[in-house]
């Protein structure tokens, strides 16, 4: 790489410095900021650990942060099997493009499925417990005792019998020079001391003074802002546009269409100029025949699907279900509903791209920085090598940012204005709600029958709904089956001797993505539901019901008796309260909810309380699952009771947070939030909070009203929240 | 035009319509005011004029002219106000992006009502959070007006 080109990259670390922000020098924890600003020349034990002279350690993060907290909470594991003294640790984001140079050395940057902790907790045990032995074997050395007799705890490596001891600073330097021993013995979890605690955020205290750097807020010298309308209807393209009086307003540079015309672009000194420029620009769009699809003409699609003879079986059914529903004594059939959903994080899509003869370096907020260093070079028709991702925090991803169409547009722009001018990408917050990922719309018809006991004998699930396997990822289905459409249905937790679910395509113009806690916001809708009116339907309570078809699923009924059990569940409620409960599976944690309610006359919902249990195996942050249970609670209930993306003449009806109604403080009702670790696996937490919330509350309705809602959101039943 | 930002004159020239938050933001380089909606609706762009919490986005940067700005960056020099670090000490924050506003519009809630009631939070405080960190910022609110101080539950 040519020296001139690095310059512009300290320019940004200069740049971030002046706003205040540390982020790119990495995170320090409050006590040892002295430490850390006098660690000159750390030495790195292996890639995931540094160690300076004066004891700080450096543990290096590979993935990003978007509030699910994983910044603080994977260098613990880290630092754990370490022995690490966690006031001397200090955190920094793994370098993008050192990670492509070779070859992706540390892992997956993917911070997408709830896996930053459960898929790389293996290989970060390791590594801390690989550099700990490293230390071990270069004290052995200098002091020339047996390594089996040395200890080390909180920083400090020691040899009883000589009294000896020291820092890790001291051994750092021979301790890289080590072999690298092999299969190092990890901690049993019962004497984890970091893993487990409540370590305080390490990003939280830039959050609070307006330091912290978010993609939005880069700056860069000689910089242009950029605003884009993208083509109101999805996949249609301008045949033209006239832009003579934009072009004469003050600060606008140029004024283009990129991507064959999918979006026309206008850049200007500053984004407020190019975006108010923007909307004089008069556009001739071409619709591509996508124009009159609507909500009705899509319903219509997908109810087709739940009777199509072409479905395709999942992997998990058995037994006759025909035969079964036929001998039974009761069947019931139910449909469900559940529409499009935007993320719509707080910090709205963007990127900012700067192209000089032999590097492109792209910031972005975020979710899989190495891949978005792939997509750029796609765009550019460069290798990923020479794009250079620099990491900033994201203001919310919840999937939106595991696409990288908003840099893929950053390059496009920049690679039409002049060498090295730096573009920042802004879109709007209506460009941000009528352009998203969407989470899938998806209808499922249910049937299930009981026998002479009530015991379900036979259920079977029909699934029509978009294939983010197909249309976002590009992959081919197995056997025609996505598994994050089917996913709760692939395996049930309830014991029914015969099965048959199904899967059936649907694909539209209106472009889907993963929306936190995907397949699984929405399944258990239909299942938690489905499997409560099969209770009523045999007159039984619903946790009983649940647990008599649960003996052979011991986390599944250990969770479900978790919540019940917070929740007081064999405890009648106040006069006028109303209690549902739900349990799920997802990302191989296990989670379960009880809400407690009451409705008035007039439809209006008062939550009285939320109880949300989960067991994620282990739990290396308490304060952090509690934060992300508490945070999952009230993404539930903005989805449960006004989310909705409509389409209409082939568009994106809701445009703003005035028509695509997210829950405020006032509405949050009071959430206990149960841990209930049974260890022996390693689950998500970022997402499986959301998934059994919305059929907990729809029971607890159906508990307080006698009715079932089984499409959303809540509020076209004329429901509203208190 | 002149403004008065955090105790600081800055000279301008810009449109007079050009709102507040974009001035602060693209001209002066104050990046902790956050644009989100540009309408009103979610708050993250909240600063002060003359000590009232007002919505950047939509302000006219005439409008403020002669009055005395404060943003999030002029709230303490060292994150030492009380609000800021209610925050730190209950673990408010998830991606943090909408927290400039949510302590600018607490503050001025606590400088109004020194022992604000639920229902004076729930009026005062309309800011979004996607991330949903609601009870935080109430428990935060809580524990800066010594009102039964509930601390983060480790």
């Amino acid at each position: 790489m040519k020296t001139s080109n690095r310059i512009s990259r300290r320019n940004f670390l200069l740049s971030s410095a002046a706003v205040g922000g540390g982020l790119a020098l990495g995170f320090t924890l409050p006590a040892s900021k002295a430490q850390a600003a006098a660690a000159a020349g750390p030495k790195r034990v292996n890639i995931w650990v540094e160690v300076a002279p004066d004891d700080s350690v450096t543990i290096k993060y590979a993935r990003s942060e978007m509030g699910q907290g994983s910044l603080t909470s994977a260098p613990q594991i880290v630092a754990d099997e370490l022995d690490a003294n966690w006031e001397q640790v200090h955190i920094a984001y793994v370098d993008v493009h050192e990670h492509i140079l070779m070859n992706k050395a540390w892992g997956s940057m993917q911070t997408v499925g709830s896996q930053t902790i459960r898929n790389s907790q293996s290989y970060l045990r390791q590594a801390g417990a690989t550099a700990r032995a490293m230390l071990v074997a270069a004290a052995a050395q200098t002091w020339k005792v047996p390594a089996s007799e040395i200890t080390v705890k909180n920083g400090i490596v020691a040899h009883a019998a000589s009294k000896k001891q020291s820092g890790f600073g001291a051994l750092a330097a021979l301790a890289a020079t080590q072999a690298v021993p092999k299969d190092v013995p990890l901690k049993d979890p019962a004497t984890w001391n970091i893993i487990g605690q409540s370590k305080p955020r390490v990003d939280i205290p830039a959050s609070v003074n307006g330091t912290q750097v978010y993609g939005i807020d880069v700056s860069l010298p000689g910089m242009v802002y950029a605003a884009i309308a993208q083509s109101p209807v999805f996949g249609g393209k301008a045949r033209g546009f006239a832009a003579d009086s934009a072009r004469k307003r003050r600060g606008v540079i140029d004024i283009f269409t990129i991507d064959d015309g999918a979006s026309v672009v206008v850049v200007a000194d500053n984004w407020w100029r190019a975006k108010n420029a923007l909307a004089e620009v008069v556009i001739d769009w071409d619709e591509q025949g996508n124009g009159k699809a609507d909500n009705a003409s899509i319903r219509k699609f997908f109810e087709a699907g739940l009777t199509a003879t072409d479905a395709a079986p999942l992997p998990n059914n058995k037994g006759d279900v025909d035969t079964a529903m036929k001998g039974a004594g009761k069947v019931l059939e139910a449909e469900y509903f559940t529409p499009y959903l935007s993320h719509s994080p707080m910090e709205p899509m963007g990127a900012t791209v700067q192209i000089s003869a032999a590097e492109v370096h792209v910031w972005a907020s975020t979710q899989v920085a190495d891949g978005l260093a792939s997509e750029v070079a796609a765009a550019l028709k460069l290798k990923p090598e020479v794009v250079i991702v620099h990491r900033v925090q994201a203001g919310g991803g919840f999937g939106r940012r595991g696409s990288g169409d908003f840099a893929r547009q950053a390059a496009l722009i920049a690679a039409k204005l002049p060498q090295g001018t730096p573009v920042k990408l802004l879109w709007s917050r209506e460009e941000d709600t009528q352009h998203g990922m969407y989470r899938p719309l998806a209808m499922y018809k249910l049937k299930g029958a009981l026998d002479a006991n009530n015991n379900v004998v036979a259920w079977q699930t029909r699934i029509a709904s978009g294939s983010l396997m197909a249309q976002r990822i590009g992959a081919p289905l197995a056997k025609g089956v996505d598994g994050m459409a089917t996913e709760g249905f692939s395996r049930l937790p309830y014991e029914v001797a015969n099965q048959d679910h199904s899967y059936i395509q649907r694909a539209t113009h209106v472009p889907i993505g993963f929306w936190r806690t995907v397949g699984w916001s929405q399944t258990p809708f239909a299942r938690e539901q489905f499997i409560d009116e099969l209770a009523a339907a045999a007159g039984e309570d619903p946790l009983k019901f649940r647990v008599r078809h649960m003996a052979a699923d011991e986390l599944s009924r250990h969770i479900l008796e978790t919540a019940a059990k917070a929740a007081g569940w064999d405890t009648a409620p106040p006069k006028g309260v109303f209690r549902g409960i739900a349990t799920t599976e997802p990302y191989a944690s296990f989670t379960a909810a009880v809400v407690e309610l009451s409705v008035n006359d007039a439809g209006v919902i008062t939550i009285h309380r939320i109880v949300q249990a989960i067991n994620p195996g282990y739990v290396v942050n308490p304060l952090n699952v509690r934060a992300q249970l508490e945070g999952a609670t009230v993404w539930a209930l903005s989805a449960a009771m006004w989310g909705e993306i409509g389409i209409e003449r082939g568009r994106v009806k809701q445009a703003n947070f005035h028509d695509y109604r997210v829950l405020r403080l006032k509405e949050m009702p009071k959430v206990d939030v149960v841990l209930a670790p049974t260890g022996g696996f390693w689950g998500g937490v970022g997402e499986p909070g959301q998934a059994p919330l919305i059929p907990a509350l729809c029971n607890a309705l159906f508990a307080a009203t006698g009715k079932r809602y089984r499409s959303l959101p809540l509020t076209q039943h004329g429901l509203s929240l208190a | 035009m002149k403004l008065q930002i955090n105790n600081q004159v800055h000279e301008v020239d810009v449109e007079p319509e050009m709102p507040l938050l974009w001035v602060l933001r693209d001209i002066l380089d104050l990046k902790g005011t956050k644009y989100s909606c540009g309408i009103a609706q979610c708050g993250a762009c909240t600063v002060h004029i003359d000590g009232e919490p007002m919505r950047s986005c939509v302000l006219p940067v005439s409008s403020a002219e002669g009055k005395r700005i404060t943003t999030i960056e002029g709230l303490s020099h060292d994150a030492s106000h009380p609000v800021q670090q209610a925050w730190v000490k209950h673990q408010v924050p998830q991606c943090g992006y909408c927290q400039s506003g949510q302590i600018m519009t607490a503050v001025s809630l606590l400088e109004k009502i020194s022992k604000p009631t639920d229902a004076d939070i729930n009026a005062a405080m309309t800011n979004i959070c996607r991330c949903g960190t609601y009870k935080r910022i109430r428990d935060a609110i809580h524990d800066v007006a010594g009102n039964a101080p509930e601390v983060a539950k480790a």
